[in-house]
């Protein structure tokens, strides 16, 4: 459905993202993980159409959408989240929604019907008529997923939705997002939290250093030398090894 | 919540058309002129709120809206014969064209705030000089219309005349905020002003939906322009495209409540009321109501940040308690 081919974007002397490449099958769960600063956001955002990679193809069904604008990709059905999250602060959680259904539904009474509905299946019917700027960041978390979702998006771009969540919360965000996932969404996501990724994806990517450097289950990653080192540091898999020899 | 607000928007709704029937009843002449004032200065406040209410692009060169069609129709009258309705629907497209051309030109560069504002000045300020330097605009003098009171010329025998072809202007400028405010293309301009990033990430080409709020806020500004025209029969380049009237453009919708329906009116209302009263009481020097205005954006600005408006609105606890931003 994606295909990512040997994108690089350099910030001056920087390689932010060198020469990547990832391939995501319709339907699946497939999450992109790597230390921080390996790249992982500046790959969604060439993506999305935020930025222009300098080199590298990126293709959606078929469809070379390179540089394309962030907004024709969306329309095409690929919406993505923010890290940072983005609320229209000034607005009503239903309102913030129903900027997303208006994708679909050009009438106004339309998109706030359709908001209220997304924001149920989210559990957020309490908090409709709330400010988006009183929400705790659970909730704008959990907004940013549910104004995605009100796009109807056929691939979603889950940039680290779980981040500075409790584990609770974790917990209860999980079953939504493979919930989405049944529903026909084809989802691709950032993640820290591990527990998420080895409970929510049957593959994973790992990125160090704007490098693509293993593919697998998440169950083989983690026993990967190469993993191992990129998170804690050259010659860690060897002393890891070696502790667990001893133990 | 929701109540309040609805409470605020009748109470303000009733003050405001009680207000405009006075001239019919009770005021004289010359406070009938007074008031078609505020109704020329409500059109370019309401035409300013839809790209600087609504959409947060603000411009502090709405002049030159007012002012290039003013100047059209002026233009075509004298210089081509063109009959003044026939002049003024024309103006109304090159206010909407030079609108247009102008955000076009700042937001594909990517201009946003203070540089936006500054782009919109210094083309006003550009307009001002080429108006006052070309014979073909009056130079110095600026162009004056023939006197003939007719309906034929888009002149009006009576003051109250005048004042009812204005006020129906308001009216339909009215209309098209609340048709803004209640569409689509309204909640994407908000959404645009909250979040500009966001609005793009959802799917919205916020460069189309910006050029068309500076169109039309061009074409609505442009109204104010042929009503001014019509109304004093004379424009030059200092009224056309002077700061003054960029800055009423911007008054009036800060002071009544920016990104409202009512503020915008309310706001140009309060404020040549409260100046006109000062000046009558004070007496005095010329430029002493932009002092005054200057006082009373202060006071607002301090205790009322969401305008006159935002007495009704309820007050959010990350308001109450400011975050840093």
């Amino acid at each position: 459905m994606l295909r990512v081919q040997g994108l690089t974007k350099r910030f001056g002397g920087v390689v932010a993202v060198d020469n990547a490449s990832l391939d995501v099958a319709e339907g699946r769960i497939v999450a992109l993980i790597g230390p921080n600063g390996a790249g992982k956001t500046t790959l969604f955002t060439m993506v999305s159409g935020f930025q222009k990679p300098d080199t590298g193809t990126v293709t959606y069904q078929n469809q070379d959408i390179t540089g394309m604008a962030p907004h024709a990709i969306c329309q095409m059905g690929v919406t993505r989240t923010f890290q940072i999250v983005q609320p229209f602060a000034g607005l009503s959680v239903r309102e913030n929604i129903a900027i997303g259904s208006h994708l679909h539904h050009p009438k106004r009474a339309d998109a706030l019907a359709e908001a209220a509905v997304v924001a149920e299946s989210l559990g957020m019917k309490a908090m409709l008529d709330r400010p988006a700027q009183d929400l705790t960041v659970a909730g704008r978390k959990r907004l940013e997923l549910a104004r995605a979702l009100a796009t109807r998006p056929k691939l979603l771009l889950l940039d680290e939705v779980m981040a500075g969540l409790i584990p609770s919360e974790v917990l209860e965000i999980i079953p939504m997002i493979r919930k989405i996932r049944d529903s026909g969404v084809t989802i691709l996501l950032i993640e820290h939290v591990m527990q998420a990724v080895m409970s929510l994806s049957e593959e994973a990517y790992v990125l160090a250093q704007g490098k693509m450097i293993a593919h697998g289950t998440p169950q083989q990653l983690v026993a990967d030398p190469t993993v191992i080192e990129a998170y804690l540091g050259h010659g860690a898999a060897e002393r890891l090894k070696a502790e667990h020899a001893n133990a | 919540m929701i109540k309040r607000e609805h409470t605020g928007n009748v109470i303000v709704a009733v003050l405001l058309g009680v207000c405009a029937l006075l001239p019919y009843f009770v005021l004289s002449a010359a406070w009938t002129g007074f008031a078609i004032n505020i109704l020329i200065f409500s059109l370019l406040a309401l035409a300013w709120n839809i790209t600087g209410g609504f959409g947060g692009m603000m411009s502090f060169g709405h002049a030159v809206l007012f002012g290039s069609s003013a100047y059209a129709t002026a233009m075509l009258q004298l210089h081509l014969g063109l009959n003044a309705w026939l002049a003024g629907a024309v103006a109304l497209a090159v206010g909407a064209l030079v609108g247009g051309f102008i955000g076009a030109l700042s937001f594909r560069y990517g201009l946003r705030g203070s540089y936006f504002a500054l782009v919109t000045l210094a083309f006003a300020e550009v307009f001002r000089v080429l108006a006052s330097s070309f014979t073909v605009t009056g130079g110095g003098q600026g162009l004056s219309l023939p006197l003939g009171r007719e309906l034929a010329n888009l002149q009006f025998a009576s003051r109250l005349d005048n004042y009812t072809f204005v006020l129906i202007l308001v009216l339909i400028a009215l209309a098209i905020t609340i048709a803004v405010r209640r569409s689509r293309f309204g909640a994407y301009l908000i959404a645009i002003r909250e979040n500009e990033e966001a609005a793009k990430a959802l799917g919205i080409n916020t460069f189309r939906v910006k050029v068309l709020a500076m169109t039309l806020s061009g074409a609505m500004a442009g109204t104010a322009g042929v009503a001014y025209l019509q109304t004093f029969l004379f424009v030059d380049s200092q009224i056309g495209f002077g700061t003054v009237m960029s800055f009423e453009a911007l008054l009036g919708p800060i002071i009544g409540g920016a990104g409202t329906v009512l503020g915008p009116i309310l706001g140009s209302l309060v404020l040549h009321t409260l100046g006109e009263v000062a000046r009558e009481s004070i007496g005095g020097a010329p430029g002493l109501n932009l002092v005054f205005y200057g006082v009373v954006l202060l006071i607002i600005l301090r205790f009322l940040p969401d305008g006159l408006m935002g007495i009704f609105k309820p007050r959010s606890r990350a308001q109450a308690k400011p975050e840093g931003k």
